[in-house]
């Protein structure tokens, strides 16, 4: 009896025309906020001191780790929905991480590009081999290639469990991906890379960097709203013009 | 040590991409809304008001 | 079980000698990468274990979309859903049967290529015996993209790009296990260990997601 209603339940937060109503009220909200978040964030990070070490290249920081934060998290979106896809049949969960992929991929592109940036001054590089652009660099191909098979597959609902299926396998594997390439950078690269990481960040610049972390994560919220709403609008335009195919060919 | 070429073109890059995937998505939600809006005055309904199960 | 092992391997012995493509591919990618970075024998013998690595790893991948691809063509795989044994089971046996008629003809291979690398014997031994233990997980981890490319129309090289990201732990250890081996100061047996428990875990996450994807992927 409680499981019914559970079910129930599920089925009424699936239902995508309430999703629809509702992303419709919250998606302005939450532009809003990330616009003001970002005039904040970016204002607090052009105004504060430069590092006396690293100079005024560490305010490339305050986008570059964000963009880090956020290619990870949004795996971690994907691996939920992925595992909502798979045991719940749930099909918002489906369009939830077709439509985040996109999203991940360009911000794990913006965390390499302004890695390589900060590289450039830093090490006198573009790219070096360490450990965390490595692994984040394996990320990104991972991405490319769950976008590439989700574009490959024309059933939508076949392709997003199996793409849940590979992005399960792959979220366990991160782990291993990070630790062997740690390992695997200690072992060609004598440490000699020292970067302001770690927890003795100074306050300075901990808080521009949060702000614009919470603005980054503010806009991939909306955006990932936005484009799940897309998709849902795309299945819908499919299904009527399949109807409407139908329709035509029983009149003919 | 100011490099601010360097960090000029990181915060444009991230501004450039950012603003494509906006556009893209922005764009995408257009396009979808219009291609509904035209089915409907093609006199092409959704199968039921009922709003459960549409897509399971 | 036995019964599908044996069959799997009679098939793949007598399909036109997939395991013979295989070795030739990997003897090809090895011979070729000479013409790449020139004749030098020291620079071929520094780079050689890592060569001889890549070149299993990228023919080890080569036939794996093939692993459900024919039983999907001639309507078999739906018997193989079907029947009573765990999906998983089949699957692993699967793999094994593949490893046994492809991968371990690589392994036999590769102190032949060893040789034309210039290695010592330590080093062709060591990488022989990394790659008898890591290429098991390649073919673990490859079942996954094989299951995911039944769904496909097009499979191929789609595989390939899924697949070689999540094979990158496997390499690495491989061949820093095969540097430790020929290298003083490093230690053979944690990149050796690490290896093997690496094949161990994707030996129960490679049939399992790879029974998940083939339940999903079937109509």
């Amino acid at each position: 009896m409680t499981e019914s209603l559970a079910i129930t339940k599920f089925s009424d937060l699936a239902n995508p025309a309430r999703f629809l109503s509702l992303t419709g009220r919250i998606i302005p909200w939450l532009a809003g906020l990330t616009l003001c978040l970002f005039a904040i964030g970016l204002y607090l990070s052009f105004t504060t001191e430069g590092d006396y070490q690293q100079g005024d290249t560490v305010r490339i920081m305050y986008v570059h780790v964000p963009a880090a934060w956020l290619s990870m998290m949004c795996y971690t979106v994907m691996a939920l929905s992925a595992i909502g896809t798979l045991v719940w049949r749930h099909p918002l969960a489906d369009v939830s991480h077709k439509a985040a992929a996109p999203l991940g991929a360009a911000f794990t592109l913006i965390a390499l590009a302004t890695g390589s940036l900060w590289g450039k001054p830093m090490w006198g590089t573009w790219w070096v081999w360490d450990a965390r652009l490595t692994s984040v660099f394996i990320l990104f191909l991972m991405y490319l290639g769950l976008i590439a098979l989700n574009r490959a597959m024309d059933d939508p609902s076949k392709a997003a469990r199996v793409s849940a299926v590979f992005i399960l396998v792959g979220f366990v594997n991160i782990p291993i991906i990070k630790f062997s390439v740690e390992w695997w950078n200690t072992l060609h690269q004598p440490a000699s890379v020292v970067r302001l990481d770690g927890p003795t960040i100074d306050p300075e610049f901990l808080t521009p960097l949060l702000v614009m972390a919470v603005a980054f994560t503010l806009l991939f919220f909306t955006l990932h709203l936005m484009a799940m709403r897309n998709e849902i609008w795309r299945r819908r335009v499919g299904a009527q013009r399949r109807l409407a195919a139908r329709m035509a060919s029983r009149e003919a | 040590m100011s490099h601010g070429f360097y960090i000029g073109l990181s915060y444009a890059v991230s501004a450039l991409i950012v603003a494509v995937l906006i556009g893209w998505v922005w764009w995408d939600g257009k396009a979808r809304q219009k291609e509904l809006a035209e089915l409907e005055r093609a006199g092409v309904r959704r199968r039921s008001s009922a709003p459960a199960g549409e897509a399971q | 079980m036995m019964a599908l092992l044996l069959r799997d391997l009679k098939l793949s012995v007598r399909a036109g000698g997939g395991a013979l493509i295989g070795v030739l591919f990997f003897m090809t990618v090895v011979a070729v990468i000479p013409f790449g970075v020139g004749p030098d024998l020291n620079l071929l013998s520094r780079i050689g274990p890592a060569i001889v690595w890549i070149g299993a790893l990228l023919s080890a991948l080569l036939g794996l979309d093939r692993l459900f691809q024919t039983e999907r063509e001639d309507g078999s795989l739906d018997l193989i859903l079907m029947q009573e044994h765990p999906l998983v089971l089949t699957v692993l046996v699967k793999c094994l049967a593949h490893w046994l008629a492809n991968c371990l003809p690589l392994v036999i291979a590769s102190p032949l290529l060893g040789l034309f690398m210039n290695m010592s014997e330590v080093a062709i031994g060591a990488v022989a015996l990394t790659l008898l233990v890591g290429s098991p997980a390649l073919t673990f981890i490859g079942a996954v993209g094989a299951a995911v490319a039944v769904a496909l129309p097009r499979g191929g090289l789609l595989v390939s790009i899924l697949v070689l990201p999540l094979a990158v732990p496997v390499l690495i250890f491989g061949v820093s296990a095969s540097y430790a081996a020929v290298e003083d100061p490093a230690p053979f047996m944690p990149p050796f260990l690490i290896l093997s428990a690496i094949t161990l875990f994707f030996a129960v996450i490679g049939p399992l997601g790879a029974a998940l994807a083939l339940r999903n992927a079937g109509d």
